[in-house]
C-alpha cells in the first residue's frame, strides 16, 4: 500500500506498472484517473480556467491510508496505490489516480471504486475554481455520499 | 485547558483565521461545546452555529458533536469536502 499527497504530476503507465511488477500472483489491476475537467458553471455561462487544490496535511495522508486499509480488509488485494494532487491546477490535468492489483477483477474493480468514493467524502481536500468572475469554492455533492452510502454493511 | 483549532477552505476564509490557540473556560467539554462557545462571539462567527453545514475533526479524525474535547487537542472545523 503507497499514498502520496503531491503537487506534482504522475505517470499512469509508470504507477500501474508497478502494482504488478516481480508478481505472478496478480492477475488484475484496475486504475481509475480523475481530471480537470473546464465545466460551464450552471447559470453563468463561465468556464473554469483553473483550481486550486487545498488540503489538511497530516490528515489527508492518514485518511488515504484508514480508506485504504479499509479497503484491504473487505477485499483480497495485492497491491494499492493513492495519489491526491494539490495546489494550482488546470483543465485536463491528472487530480488523483487510485490503483489496486487482485488476483481476479471483482476485487479490482469493487475495490478501486470504494477508495474513489470514500476518498470523495473521507479525505479533507477543497476545490476552488478560478472563473472570470473570481475564486468560487466547489460545493459538496449529496450524489458523493450517497455512493460512499452504498458501501456501508 | 488549552487547544489549537484549525480552519480550512471557505470557511477560513469567512473567519479571516487559518489557527489559534484557545483557552476554553469551563463548560466546554465536547466538539459541540467548542463550535457553539465560537459561535457566540457573533459575526462571521455564526458560521460556526447551528445548522451550518460543517465538519469537524480532533487530532486529524473526522468525529461527531459529542466527542470529547482533551488539553493539547488539535481540532480542525471546515466545509464538507470536495477532492477525487
Amino acid at each position: 500500500m503507497s499514498v502520496s499527497v503531491q503537487e506534482a504530476d504522475f505517470d499512469v503507465g509508470v504507477e500501474t506498472q508497478a502494482l504488478s511488477a516481480g508478481r505472478l500472483d496478480v492477475g488484475a489491476v484496475a486504475t481509475f484517473v480523475g481530471l480537470v475537467r473546464a465545466d460551464k458553471l450552471s447559470g453563468e455561462g463561465s468556464e473554469v480556467s483553473a483550481m486550486t487544490l487545498e488540503h489538511y496535511p497530516g490528515m489527508t495522508e492518514k485518511s488515504l491510508e484508514a480508506i485504504v486499509t479499509e479497503a484491504q480488509a473487505r477485499w483480497r488485494l495485492q497491491g494499492v496505490r493513492v495519489i491526491h494532487r494539490f495546489g494550482r491546477l488546470v483543465p485536463g490535468d491528472r487530480i488523483v489516480f487510485v490503483g489496486v492489483a487482485s488476483a481476479h477483477r471483482g476485487d479490482a474493480f469493487a475495490a478501486c471504486e470504494f477508495v474513489m468514493d470514500y476518498l470523495k467524502t473521507r479525505a479533507p481536500f477543497w476545490k476552488k475554481e478560478d472563473t472570470p468572475e473570481g475564486g468560487r469554492w466547489v460545493d459538496a455533492r449529496d450524489a458523493d455520499d450517497s455512493a460512499a452510502a452504498r458501501w456501508e454493511k | 485547558m488549552s487547544i489549537k483549532v484549525l480552519y480550512f477552505a471557505s470557511l477560513r476564509e469567512t473567519l479571516g483565521y487559518s489557527h489559534e490557540t484557545l483557552t476554553l473556560p469551563a463548560g466546554v467539554a465536547t466538539l459541540g461545546d467548542l463550535r457553539s462557545h465560537l459561535a457566540r462571539r457573533g459575526g462571521v462567527w455564526e458560521s460556526l452555529g447551528e445548522g451550518r453545514n460543517v465538519r469537524a475533526a480532533i487530532n486529524q479524525e473526522m468525529v461527531g458533536a459529542e466527542v470529547a474535547v482533551a488539553d493539547r487537542d488539535e481540532i480542525a472545523f471546515f466545509p464538507p469536502v470536495t477532492g477525487g
